[in-house]
């Protein structure tokens, strides 16, 4: 009982297939999708363009029908009106009434959830605040650059105060002032206690935000967990080794161990695959007589992981990165 | 009441589309013309000015229905705008007709604008203004709101382009339909059922043509005003019915 009141988000086998072209030719863009999204986390849903991503999260938000499988939002099916009046949308390069300003704009999806008077221009002041966008509610839309559209389109998505928010690429397109503040206020609405689920293809991003991430190539899921454990799991951490004073036979020695060697004056630094290494470098060091200036060991990321999964669960799907 | 914030935020958004300003002006200068060409036509210039205003309304209307109506769900769609709002807690149909009901207030608001150019013509010209000509002009709205309906039809499953030819060509045929049943008794059994069912498919406008009772003082009785007025509600409901039914089922891609 407590997992499905935990479970905010959950997909079982959720597929999509579209008919394109001339002779409807079948295309599998979402394959047996499973997905299960924790009450007050954030779950990054990842994999490069034309993975499924989008076509996934206009499933779960009634934009699309699947083609079979199923998926429930606060333990409700799909397209429930009460589920959805607990969610917030940005959907991906978010195309708004322009010839509305800001506060016309976020008066309209009030008004939508039945907000009014002096309740709904007080939410108002909170979000444009929230998304500091205060200056900006007598602008027209059509003259927001694209940073401030995806921060008024994210207060039209926080409008009705929601548990879930469903964010499609927040981060794409903005600079790297944009991008930090996007993931600063996602990271504030976490510590609000809201669920998010974003997609993402800048990896980094994920990284940075995410508990757990799903990661999905050509509509199949790869893989999926927390970040920490991911790229942990089966990932060989490399090791880097500077040492000084390394004679030729000892620096032939480490080329056969290592990954990389570069030499640098009386400096040599070497990149070990893995730990295991370590000690036969370590002996190979004292054999020499050489000192040993430092050992690094490199952590994972989730690019490694990223790639990782391209190369070994899904050869077939290489090209797809 | 989402019904009615989404039809106001329609009708906000027609008052900002230029096309509208250039259609209202055209048919503003063409009742005002009236004037000038009563001045040059031998005989009865109270039939042509009436003919003339009525035709002006009906066309400027027709013209902001189709082109207008074509774009209301589908610049939706070819927009994303409707987004935000399918995934909001809004049923689809509720979405449609906000929309439906945003144009059919903006048709209300041109036309009040279009009827007072007119009824100014007339008090200048010393036409007569007879409750015949209110009622030519509720039948004439009543149209509008049938062929917007059409025009919501169509755009709810094909481009805006197709839609505008579509409804154009209804519009048409729709005021052609007597004849088509004229036509429909000079053929065989087949044909005649084939071209019958078309006559009953399509919506008669010329129903909601009151013009010739206007310039020729004919009576149209209040029985006749109901069952007309019963017809085109029904005939729009229909329409959106059925919109409704094809809107529910659409992949928004």
């Amino acid at each position: 009982m407590s997992m499905i009141v935990n479970s905010i988000l959950k997909t079982e086998g959720l597929s999509k297939t579209f008919k394109v072209g001339f002779w409807g030719r079948s295309v599998t863009a979402v394959h047996g999708l499973d997905l299960d999204v924790h009450k007050g986390e954030v779950f990054g849903f990842l994999g490069p363009n034309g993975a499924g991503k989008t076509t996934t999260i206009k499933m779960l938000m009634g934009l699309i029908y699947p083609t079979s499988g199923q998926a429930w939002l606060f333990g409700r099916p799909i397209g429930d009106q009460e589920s959805k009046a607990r969610l917030g949308f940005l959907p991906e390069s978010p195309y708004f009434y322009d010839y509305l300003t800001g506060l016309e704009f976020l008066q309209f999806y009030g008004h939508l959830f039945g907000l009014r008077g002096v309740a709904l221009g007080k939410r108002i002041d909170e979000l444009l605040e929230l998304v500091g966008m205060s200056h900006a509610r007598h602008l027209q839309l059509r003259k927001f650059s694209k940073g401030m559209l995806q921060r008024v389109g994210i207060a039209q998505a926080l409008i009705n105060d929601p548990e879930l928010v469903v964010l499609d690429e927040p981060m794409s397109g903005l600079d790297p002032v944009g991008r930090k503040e996007i993931r600063d206020l996602i990271l504030r609405l976490k510590e609000s206690g809201k669920t998010i689920f974003f997609s993402s293809h800048i990896l980094h991003d994920a990284e940075v935000l995410c508990d757990r991430v799903a990661i999905i190539l050509k509509g199949r899921q790869v893989a999926c967990g927390r970040v920490s454990e991911l790229i942990d799991e089966g990932a060989t951490h490399s090791v880097e080794v500077v040492v000084e004073g390394l004679g030729p036979e000892g620096l032939a020695r480490l080329r056969q161990l290592a990954d990389r060697v570069i030499v640098q004056g009386t400096q040599v630094l070497a990149v070990l695959p893995s730990s295991q290494h370590v000690g036969p470098v370590l002996e190979i060091i004292r054999g020499a007589r050489a000192t040993l200036v430092s050992l690094t060991p490199q952590k994972g990321s989730l690019e490694d992981l990223f790639i990782r999964e391209v190369k070994n669960k899904q050869p077939e799907l290489r090209e797809a990165v | 009441m989402r019904i009615l914030s989404i039809a106001l935020n329609t009708f906000r958004e027609n008052l900002r589309e230029k096309l509208l300003y250039n259609l209202l002006f055209f048919a503003l200068l063409m009742i005002g013309s009236s004037i000038l060409l009563s001045r040059i036509t031998l005989g009865d210039y109270h039939r042509l000015i009436l003919d003339l205003g009525l035709a002006s309304i009906n066309l400027f209307g027709v013209l902001i229905a189709i082109f207008v109506g074509i774009g209301l769900v589908s610049k939706e769609v070819d927009r994303k705008t409707i987004y935000t709002i399918v995934s909001k807690p809004i049923p689809r149909y509720e979405f449609l007709l906000g929309k439906y009901c945003g144009l059919v207030i903006t048709l209300l608001a041109n036309t009040v604008v279009m009827v007072a150019g007119l009824l100014i013509v007339l008090q200048v010209m010393d036409v007569p203004i007879t409750s015949l000509v209110f009622k030519s002009l509720a039948l004439i709205l009543l149209e509008l709101m049938v062929i917007t309906a059409v025009a919501v039809l169509f755009s709810t499953f094909t481009s805006a382009t197709l839609s505008a030819i579509f409804t154009l060509a209804v519009y048409v045929i729709g005021h052609l339909s007597g004849d088509l049943k004229e036509f429909a008794r000079k053929l065989d059994d087949v044909s005649q059922m084939a071209v019958n069912a078309i006559y009953y498919t399509l919506p008669n406008l010329e129903r909601f043509n009151l013009k010739g009772h206007v310039i020729h003082h004919l009576d149209f009785g209040m029985a006749d005003m109901a069952l007309t007025l019963a017809y085109g509600l029904t005939y729009a409901a229909f329409l959106l019915l059925l919109a409704s039914v094809i809107f529910q089922r659409r992949d928004f891609q």
